[in-house]
C-alpha cells in the first residue's frame, strides 16, 4: 500500500477533480459551464445547514434511513463460519442505494433553478430512483435506457412510466448502459439551460465522482457505527459490488483510514478469461470514457468493448475514477465474481435468510463467501460487512430463468 | 494563439486574402469504406473544400448526431482501425489543402499522445480537432503538438465564459472551432443566432481565426456564416449523400455537387 500522506486516505481522496492520475473532465466545452455551476452549487450546499438538514429529513421520513444492519448466521455458515453482517440498502424506498444520491441531486437541481432532469439507467434502479425524486419534487424527467436493458428490465420501465417519467429506449451503439449515457450527454449538451443531469454513479466528469460519493457516504458512516455497536469492534473486511462504484465507495469511505480491508467485487460474467465480463479494473486498462480518466474495457484502438454480466446494474465497461485510484495505491482490492457464483450466492441468501438480494448485490455476497473461506483456511474467523445494495424484486424473472423455476409452458400459454 | 508553424492558419489567411471564408469539410475515416473514403475526400477537395477534417471512428461519439453516428457505426462495423486514419491522411495530404483529424480523446490516449502526434505529422496531417478534450486536460497534447508542429483546434460553445474563451484561444493553433448552438452535429433549419456573437466574443478574447460548425448544411447558411467567420465547417450534410445513395459512385457524385454548392456559399453565392 502506498503511503497516503498526512491526513490519511480520506484526505488524500479529496473532492476531485483528480484522484491521483484519474478523474478530470473529458467532456465537450459546451458542458463546462454547467459542470462549474453544479460544482459551485454543491460546494455551497454541502456546508449549508438548510440543505444538509433537508436532505437528512428526507432520508429519515422518505428513504427510511438509517437502514438497519442484519447479521446473517445461517448464510455465514457457508462463508467459512465468518461473522457476516449485511448493510440493508435493499430496504430503502425504491429498493436500492441509488435513492441516497438522487435525493441529493434533485435537491440541488431545485437550488440551481432547473426544471428538468435526465438520467441514464441500466438495471432501471437509478432510473426508478430519479423518476421517484422527480415526482416528489415536480420535475420533468427523461430516462435514457439501452433498448436491450428495457427488455431485460421491463418491469422497471413500467415503474418509471407509472411515476410520470418518459423512458427513451436507446438504439445506438450496443444498445446498453454506455450508449444510454452517450444519449443522456447529447441531451444535456442540447438542453443544459433547463436541464440537470442526475448521474447515477461515481463516474463521469468532475464534480460527479466526488459529489455522488459524498451523497452515498452515509452508507458507511451508519454501518461503521452500527457494527461497532453490535460487535464492539470494526469489521475485518468490507465487501461491496462494483458497477460504476457508487455503493462500494459509499460504504468504503468511512473505513478508509481504519485497519479494515476493502474489497470490491466486479462482474466477472462468464469468466474474465472468456472476454465476456464487466470486470473493469481486473480486466481493463486506463483510458478516458464518459468524462473521466479511469479504467475501462477497450480494444487496442481505444474503442470501448461491450461488457457482459447477468446483472444489468453491473454491466458497464467503465468504473469510477476514485476506485481506479484506490486500486492503484493499494488501499482497496478488486476481484471478479462470475455470473454463476453470484447466482449461487443469490439463491443461498434467499434460502438461508429469507432475503432476496439484487443480482448486483449477490456479487458482494459471493465475495463474502470467498473471503470467509479464505480466512477460515488461514485459521481466522473474520467479521465481514457486506453492502446489500438492493433487493431482488426486479430480478425474479432472471433468477427464475436461471434456476428453471418458471413454468415456461404456462407462461407461454398465458401470453398467447 | 501561436501561428508560426500552422498549415491551417496559412491556408485560412490565403483564403481570407481572396475576400471570402473557408469551407471546412468533414468525413469519417473508412466511410463508406477505406478506399471510397479516399475517393470521397479527393472529390471534396476538387469541388472546393479548403480544409479537410477526417473523423476517427469511435465507439462513443457523444458530440455527434444521428447522421454521423450512423456513418461511424458503419465504418467500425467494416473493421476500420485507427491506423487507417494515418493511411487515409497520407493518401489525401500534399495537395495544399490541410488535413486535420477530428478525434475523441481515448483513441489518442490508447495510441500514445506523442506517438500519435509523431505519426500524424509524418503522414502529412496538419493537426487535431478534439471535441471532448478541453485545454485544461490537454498538457500532453500541448507538448506533443509543439514537438511535432501540429495544429490544435479546441472548441468553444455559446455557454463558454469570457475566461474560457481566452483560455481556449490561447491554447489553440490553426483556428478556434465555435459551436454554433448548444447541441451535437447534425443539419438544422437555421444556424443559431448565438453563432455570430460567439465568433465576435472569441475574437475579442484573442483568437485570430474562428470557424463555425454544427448545423450548417445549405449554401445560404454557409453564405450567412461566411459574413462573420473565417471558415464554415460542414459535416452531416457531406456525410448524408454517402449514407443515402444507392451506390458509392452515386453518393460520391452527389457529394461533389453538395460541396460545390457550399463552396459557392462561402463565396457569397446561394443567398
Ligand atoms: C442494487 C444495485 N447495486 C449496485 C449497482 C451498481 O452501481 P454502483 O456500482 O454505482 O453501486 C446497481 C446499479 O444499477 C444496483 O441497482
Amino acid at each position: 500500500m502506498t503511503a497516503p500522506g498526512p491526513g490519511g486516505f480520506e484526505t488524500a481522496a479529496g473532492s476531485g477533480p483528480y484522484f491521483g492520475e484519474f478523474g478530470g473532465r473529458f467532456v465537450p466545452e459546451a458542458l463546462i459551464a454547467a459542470l462549474d455551476e453544479l460544482e459551485t452549487a454543491y460546494e455551497k450546499a454541502r456546508s449549508d445547514p438548510e440543505f444538509t438538514g433537508e436532505l437528512a429529513r428526507l432520508h429519515r421520513t422518505y428513504t427510511g434511513r438509517p437502514s438497519i444492519i442484519t447479521e446473517v448466521p445461517r448464510f455465514a455458515r457457508h462463508c467459512g463460519d465468518a461473522r457476516v453482517i449485511l448493510k440493508r440498502e435493499d430496504l430503502n424506498h425504491t429498493g436500492s442505494h441509488k435513492i441516497n444520491n438522487v435525493l441529493g441531486q434533485a435537491l440541488l437541481t431545485k437550488r440551481i433553478g432547473k426544471t428538468r432532469v435526465i438520467a441514464e439507467t441500466g438495471a432501471g434502479q437509478h432510473g426508478v430512483a430519479t423518476a421517484t425524486a422527480a415526482a416528489l419534487f415536480d420535475l420533468e424527467c427523461v430516462i435514457y435506457m439501452g433498448e436491450e436493458d428495457t427488455r431485460r428490465q421491463a418491469l422497471n420501465v413500467a415503474r418509471m412510466r407509472l411515476l410520470g417519467a418518459e423512458v427513451v429506449p436507446v438504439r445506438t451503439g450496443s444498445h446498453t448502459l454506455k450508449d444510454a449515457i452517450n444519449e443522456a450527454l447529447r441531451d444535456w449538451v442540447t438542453n443544459v439551460e433547463t436541464t440537470n443531469y442526475v448521474f447515477g454513479t461515481v463516474g463521469g466528469p468532475h464534480p460527479f465522482p466526488a459529489m455522488v460519493r459524498d451523497f452515498q457516504r452515509i452508507i458507511g458512516e451508519e454501518a461503521r457505527a452500527q457494527v461497532l455497536e453490535l460487535t464492539g469492534a470494526l469489521p475485518d473486511v468490507v465487501a461491496a459490488c462494483v458497477g460504476g462504484g457508487s455503493n462500494a465507495i459509499g460504504i468504503f469511505h468511512a473505513f478508509l483510514d481504519d485497519p479494515v480491508r476493502l474489497v470490491g467485487f466486479e462482474a466477472g460474467g462468464e469468466g474474465v478469461e472468456t472476454g465476456r465480463h464487466a470486470a473493469t479494473i481486473t480486466g481493463g486498462a486506463p483510458g478516458v470514457l464518459h468524462g473521466a480518466r479511469s479504467f475501462l474495457l477497450q480494444d487496442e484502438d481505444g474503442q470501448t468493448i461491450e461488457s457482459h454480466s447477468i446483472s444489468a446494474g453491473l454491466d458497464y465497461p467503465g468504473v469510477g475514477p476514485e476506485h481506479a485510484w484506490l486500486s492503484s495505491v493499494g488501499r482497496a482490492e478488486y476481484r471478479p465474481i462470475t455470473d454463476a457464483a453470484a447466482m449461487e450466492a443469490f439463491l443461498l441468501l434467499s434460502r438461508t435468510e429469507g432475503i432476496i438480494p439484487a443480482i448486483e448485490s449477490a456479487h458482494a455476497l459471493a465475495g463474502a463467501i470467498q473471503l470467509g473461506r479464505e480466512a477460515a483456511e488461514a485459521g481466522r474467523r473474520d467479521t465481514i460487512l457486506v453492502n446489500l445494495s438492493g433487493r431482488g424484486d426486479k430480478d425474479v424473472e432472471t433468477a427464475g430463468r436461471w434456476f428453471g423455476l418458471l413454468d415456461e409452458q404456462a407462461l407461454r400459454e398465458e401470453r398467447a | 494563439m501561436s501561428t508560426s508553424t500552422s498549415l491551417t492558419a496559412a491556408r485560412l489567411d490565403a483564403v481570407r486574402a481572396e475576400g471570402r471564408a473557408a469551407l471546412v469539410g468533414y468525413l469519417p475515416v473508412g466511410f463508406p469504406d477505406p478506399a471510397s473514403c479516399v475517393t470521397a475526400v479527393r472529390t471534396m477537395i476538387d469541388a472546393g473544400v479548403d480544409v479537410v477534417e477526417l473523423g476517427v471512428p469511435y465507439s462513443d461519439p457523444v458530440m455527434d448526431g444521428v447522421v454521423i453516428q450512423a456513418a461511424v457505426e458503419r465504418a467500425l462495423a467494416g473493421g476500420v482501425r485507427v491506423a487507417d486514419t494515418l493511411r487515409t491522411v497520407e493518401a489525401v495530404a500534399g495537395t495544399g489543402v490541410p488535413i486535420l483529424v477530428m478525434t475523441y480523446w481515448n483513441p489518442v490516449v490508447r495510441y500514445g499522445v506523442d506517438a500519435f502526434a509523431r505519426d500524424l505529422a509524418a503522414a502529412g496531417g496538419a493537426g487535431l480537432i478534439t471535441p471532448d478534450l478541453i485545454p485544461d486536460e490537454a498538457d500532453d497534447w500541448l507538448t506533443a503538438s509543439d514537438a511535432h508542429g501540429l495544429d490544435r483546434v479546441f472548441l468553444v460553445a455559446p455557454s463558454s465564459t469570457t475566461e474560457r474563451l481566452a483560455l481556449t484561444a490561447r491554447a489553440s493553433r490553426g483556428f478556434v472551432y465555435a459551436a454554433s448552438t448548444m447541441g451535437v452535429t447534425g443539419t438544422r433549419a437555421s444556424v443559431g443566432t448565438q453563432a455570430r456573437r460567439l465568433v465576435e466574443d472569441t475574437r475579442r478574447a484573442g483568437a485570430e481565426r474562428v470557424c463555425v460548425g454544427l448545423g450548417v448544411s445549405t449554401p445560404a447558411q454557409a453564405a450567412e456564416v461566411a459574413e462573420y467567420a473565417d471558415g464554415v465547417i460542414v459535416g452531416s450534410a457531406f456525410v448524408r449523400p454517402l449514407l443515402d445513395a444507392a451506390s458509392v459512385r452515386d453518393g460520391v457524385a452527389e457529394l461533389g455537387r453538395v460541396v460545390a454548392g457550399l463552396a459557392d456559399g462561402v463565396r457569397g453565392g446561394g443567398r
